[in-house]
């Protein structure tokens, strides 16, 4: 049943998505907001419910967005898989991990849309792509990453309240 | 008789002393001295008052105070809710003027229905150049129908469920739009990018173009209909080894302040695959 409050909470994601943060632009990138929560949510919550969330986010992305479903969803599942592999090892530096997860994927999301792109005959150049979209995008995912961090880790105590121990 | 008299004289002199000192005070002779007098008594009274006025102003002036303090915040709650309905009123100013600039449109090109709708959103992706706007099948909306403002051409409706549409702007990189140079009388392919930027393809070398010139739409192809505005030319770059020559154009519609669109409800788009050529084995 906790699970269900991805749906309010990723459907507001997507929504501010579409109509705030798009149009926040630093040269032709913009930030990718779902990808930083999923990262969050995935470093910070010990049930695995975060698998759950990476579909239904890359859902309602794909029903937005004109970009394949399949380089949404692969990339959002591809930073939860980065994020549960850094939680097991860099467990004790979770701002750390949450940086790292979202220089890694922000990379590999927006590169594996490029190439997607490219076969899809979009004429994007490589240093158009790196120079305006990539780098510009993951300098605003890195700014919303700690703040972001903040509230997932209330929203995950609130949702999954930690077992006192007597 | 003796204590009579005596009384009487006393009154007699009293009278007589009284009667000369106000008889020397109204022929003024004593004016220095009731000066004097009626000073010391002012400078007494205003003593008094000053003070009876400061110690009434300390027992009341926490009263006044409170008083002040609530309407104080009842006056910063009033400004706060008119400079939200300035605010409001602004907003309401701004789209009457797009709304009335959009009317004017419409009744200057009465071949083409339209049906208003606003921008909601923007493509999540920054790959790609795409708008949400809050008109759908439900409103007559189907894909491929251009859209339009008051300026120029947006672009053409690329999927529509019933309440809204997607639409890709003309600034997208896979866009691709035939168009007219009014004054050079060629045809040309626009092309957008990454960046927002619009440029010429497939221009003859042999056209004369220069910056300026108006972009129109042609209507070959049969995406758009043709002679809607489209941008100006901003510069033209021609190299003799190359087949085309290319050139920037400025576009007519600002697309980082879409707000409101028009979408052409009668035009239908050909789809002219099946008349193109295929390889046969």
């Amino acid at each position: 049943m906790r699970t269900l409050v991805a749906f309010p909470v990723l459907i507001l994601v997507v929504i501010l998505q579409s109509a705030v943060i798009s149009r926040i632009r630093l040269l032709a990138g913009c930030a990718d907001l779902m990808l930083v929560i999923l990262a969050a949510w995935a470093l910070k919550t010990d049930i695995d419910a975060s698998w759950q969330w990476a579909f239904l986010g890359g859902i309602l992305v794909s029903f937005v967005s004109r970009m394949p479903w399949f380089v949404v969803l692969g990339g959002y599942f591809g930073v939860v898989a980065l994020a549960h592999l850094l939680r097991r090892r860099v467990w004790q530096a979770p701002v750390l991990a949450m940086f790292s997860v979202i220089f890694v994927g922000t990379m590999f999301m927006n590169l594996g849309a490029y190439v997607v792109l490219q076969f899809l005959s979009h004429p994007i150049t490589l240093n158009d792509a790196l120079g305006l979209i990539v780098l510009p995008s993951l300098l605003l995912n890195l700014l919303f990453a700690l703040p972001v961090y903040a509230m997932i880790r209330d929203l995950a105590h609130w949702v999954y309240p930690v077992q006192e121990v007597e | 008789m003796k204590d009579f008299l005596n009384r009487s004289l006393r009154t007699t002199i009293v009278f007589l002393v009284v009667g000369g000192i106000l008889m020397l005070a109204l022929g003024g002779y004593l004016s220095g001295a009731s000066r004097g007098i009626t000073g010391a008594f002012i400078a007494l009274q205003t003593w008094f008052s000053t003070r009876y006025n400061a110690i009434q102003d300390f027992l009341s002036a926490p009263r006044d105070i409170a008083t002040l303090r609530q309407r104080n915040a009842e006056l910063e709650a009033e400004v706060s809710r008119l400079q939200g309905q300035v605010i409001e009123l602004q907003q309401q100013v701004r789209e009457t003027q797009i709304l009335a600039a959009l009317v004017d449109f419409s009744r200057a090109n009465p071949e083409s229905t339209y049906k208003g709708a606003a921008v909601i959103g923007r493509d999540p992706s920054p790959f790609l150049h795409y708008v949400i706007i809050n008109r759908g099948s439900s409103d007559g909306i189907l894909r491929g129908m251009p859209v339009v403002t008051n300026q120029g051409l947006v672009g053409r409706v690329d999927a529509v469920i019933a309440g809204a549409a997607r639409v890709q702007l003309i600034t997208d990189p896979a866009s691709a739009v035939n168009v007219r140079l009014q004054n050079a009388q060629a045809d040309a392919v626009l092309v957008g990018s990454v960046t927002g930027d619009l440029s010429l393809d497939m221009l003859a070398q042999d056209a004369v173009v220069e910056a300026g010139d108006v972009v129109l739409t042609s209507g070959l192809g049969g995406g758009y209909p043709p002679d809607l505005i489209v941008g100006q030319v901003l510069n033209v770059r021609k190299l003799d080894v190359e087949l085309f020559q290319r050139a920037a154009v400025q576009p007519a519609v600002d697309f980082t302040r879409l707000q409101i669109v028009l979408v052409i409800t009668n035009f239908r788009p050909v789809d002219i695959q099946p008349l193109i050529p295929t390889a046969s084995p």
